[in-house]
């Protein structure tokens, strides 16, 4: 039967679906096609805010180093390095006020130090003596974050809350390219741009989830691009230029503070270490690649220009490195002393109040420890 | 003053609506998010009036994404919301277990307490509904594996409200499991003066009885009160207990009455293999084992996914499948 046929044809006439109406116009959503750069771009650059960027660029460098070498000493169970991507860790904790909140991802250690975090409290999960070593109240940082992309909703959860209560607070989200493969990522997104929470999506885009390239992970235009799809705009910027993630990040933090919605920006930077020490990167990628990332070093970025524009001298350079050197032998000897257990602890806080089971279970492992000690 | 003519019937469904109403006009932080639970009520009608009362801020329709309301609720939480999460239905909840495994359960002790997450996750759980695949599963043995949680499921009107007030005032995450086909049971409630009812962490012997335990909770109350009243036919005089809240567990008063009756049955609509029986016999089993005459015995769900509709009586424990139980339970030995 054609529609010519079907009863009351002479009277069809073709319409449009009823409901539909274009939500929003993705035009302005849309990142720009080249990342964001300051560096090399002759802008005006704020020389406190570069001298602090540096300094804290040039001490995170360190304490990657330094934590590194700790876990070749057995010091740490394991550490994921953020080496080569400071400027994001830096950037991503420069750019929060006081009262606002950190979602740190467990390669995101630094973004916490930076942050103010004690290193020792922030190294906690890593060394194995407990999981969370702060109170994330205290910092406002939530727990260092192993499955991936989950603590992206909690961002939005809480910047949604504190948007509720009328406080000004705005969350700032860490994730790597891998998580955004992950379903809590689109979530997190979708949730964050239906409520218009005040939160910010920061993918530090670093090449590889452990062994596992970007073009495998997704066909996306960019992951900047993916922001599009939920109604927020989306931000590109090279992660190694220090002051352009910090000059993106404070512009996508103000708007949202400011009640304009969530953000989602990628920044461009490049994982130089293995995944953690336990992996192999030479399994899955050349050196000709890593070699040309670190002609591109942030910190080799922003001494440059700062040298360049005169905005530092040999003591400014020199100066920030014995400060990292100071950081790295006090943290050395911080992590060299043995830390207080008591396995007790282990029935600790599984509860409010502990139940007759772990009750019983305390005291079964109370009577074992007894038992070794005679 | 509250007399006895002021109780009227009210269903489950009711007095949990009543609870969140209550919970919320007590204290600002309670927000209730989930899937149709605002304009809607809620596909069984559970928030029924809650977004008209306090707001869309309080009792918020959400996308539809159940990690993603979980994991909001999580954020909530660590700015000092008490969140309640509904689930639309047991089999819809799976999306959200690694929220609810690796953050809401372990959230307090991996901060040695600095954050706690009181959260409650409501969860229609069971069949019996003549429900299609996915909205019938007995998922509480999920529940039950995971440290941090607590577990509760009402078999009463006046649990039903009870219970969930306890549960939204704790500081722990409790999982929530609201028995479907009891939401339209009736009591004679009076929501103006809620009985008191036992704490979370208590079974109550809901039939005294002397001849045998049948040990239940949530859907099969019901099922096992029928049991153990046609039982009086054959001569027994079972006692029932419901469990209410399987973590934490009530060992002392399950203990008690088997000890006394020295025969257990447990029920339950979950599958046996795996299934909280199994953990429930044994603890009856390693505790009570000089007063038992009889190995416990367990009538659960068939090892199988859970069957479509018309086939779905077959699967569920029913009142002869509890009684084949009980005469298994080596009477013949006492005499």
């Amino acid at each position: 039967m054609t529609v010519q046929e079907l009863p009351g044809a002479a009277a069809y006439r073709p319409t449009p679906p009823p409901a539909w109406r274009p939500r929003t116009d993705p035009a302005p959503l849309l990142p720009d096609p080249e990342p964001f750069r300051v560096l090399g771009t002759g802008a005006e650059l704020d020389r406190p805010l570069m001298l602090k960027l540096y300094a804290e660029l040039v001490r995170g460098r360190r304490f990657n180093a330094q934590a590194t070498a700790l876990t070749k000493q057995g010091r740490l169970a394991v550490y994921p390095s953020s080496t080569g991507q400071e400027a994001c860790e830096v950037a991503a904790a420069l750019a929060l006020e006081e009262r606002d909140w950190l979602f740190p991802s467990y390669r995101d250690t630094l973004a916490a130090v930076a942050r103010g975090l004690d290193p020792v409290q922030a190294l906690t999960l890593l060394r194995g003596d407990w999981h969370t070593g702060y109170d994330p109240r205290e910092h406002r940082i939530a727990p260092l974050c192993t499955p991936l992309a989950t603590q992206l909703p909690h961002a939005v959860g809480l910047a949604h809350a504190a948007r509720l209560k009328g406080d000004d607070v705005v969350a700032l989200a860490l994730v790597g390219d891998g998580g955004t493969s992950e379903g809590d990522f689109h979530e997190a997104l979708n949730f964050a741009a239906v409520w218009q929470a005040p939160v910010v999506f920061l993918v530090q885009n670093n090449g590889f989830a452990i062994s596992v390239p970007l073009a495998k992970q997704t066909a996306a235009p960019s992951l900047a691009h993916k922001a599009v799809g939920y109604g927020m705009p989306g931000r590109l910027v090279d992660g190694n230029d220090a002051p352009a993630v910090h000059q993106v990040l404070s512009e996508a933090i103000g708007r949202a503070r400011r009640g304009g919605g969530p953000t989602l920006i990628e920044a461009v930077t490049y994982r130089m270490e293995a995944h953690t020490n336990a992996d192999d990167a030479t399994r899955y990628r050349g050196s000709a690649e890593v070699d040309a990332w670190r002609e591109h070093d942030p910190i080799r970025l922003l001494e440059g220009e700062l040298t360049a524009r005169g905005l530092i001298d040999e003591d400014g350079i020199r100066a920030a490195a014995e400060a990292a050197e100071t950081m790295a032998a006090a943290l050395r000897e911080q992590m060299n002393a043995e830390p207080a257990l008591n396995p007790m602890d282990l029935f600790a806080e599984v509860y409010t109040a502990q139940s007759g089971q772990l009750r019983e279970q305390a005291a079964q492992l109370r009577a074992e420890l007894e038992a070794e000690a005679r | 003053m509250t007399t006895a003519t002021d109780k009227k019937p009210a269903t489950m469904a009711q007095a949990l609506q009543r609870a969140m109403r209550d919970a919320m006009a007590e204290d600002p932080t309670v927000h209730v998010l989930g899937e149709d639970v605002g304009t809607l009520g809620g596909v069984f009608r559970v928030t029924d009036g809650l977004a008209k009362e306090f707001g869309e801020d309080r009792c918020t329709d959400t996308p539809l994404a159940e990690a993603g309301i979980l994991g909001t609720a999580v954020g909530m939480a660590m700015y000092g919301l008490r969140p309640v999460v509904e689930m639309q239905f047991d089999a819809f909840a799976y999306p959200a277990f690694e929220q609810l495994i690796s953050h809401v359960a372990k959230m307090r002790n991996r901060t040695r307490g600095a954050m706690a997450m009181p959260i409650v996750v409501r969860v229609p759980y069971g069949g019996g509904i003549g429900g299609v695949e996915h909205h019938s599963d007995s998922s509480e043995a999920y529940y039950m594996a995971t440290p941090g949680l607590k577990v509760v499921t009402p078999a009463t009107v006046e649990d039903a409200y009870g219970l969930l007030r306890e549960a939204i005032a704790d500081d722990d995450p409790v999982v929530f499991l609201e028995p479907k086909r009891l939401y339209w049971s009736k009591s004679d409630w009076s929501p103006e003066d809620p009985a008191p009812v036992e704490p979370i962490g208590r079974a109550v012997v809901r039939r005294p009885g002397s001849s045998a335990t049948l040990l239940t909770y949530g859907p099969s109350l019901p099922v096992c009160l029928e049991a153990a009243e046609a039982a009086r036919e054959e001569g027994w005089d079972l006692e029932v207990v419901d469990l209410r809240s399987l973590v934490p567990f009530d060992d002392e008063t399950v203990c008690a009455s088997v000890r006394r009756t020295g025969r257990a049955v447990v029920v339950h609509e979950s599958a046996g293999f795996g299934g909280p029986g199994g953990e429930i016999a044994a603890r009856v089993t390693e505790r009570c084992f000089h007063h038992l005459e009889a190995p416990v015995l367990r009538v659960a769900g068939f090892d199988i996914p859970y069957p479509p509709p018309m086939l779905e009586k077959h699967h569920l424990p029913g009142v002869d499948r509890v009684l084949d139980a009980v005469a298994r339970l080596q009477w013949e030995a006492e005499h």
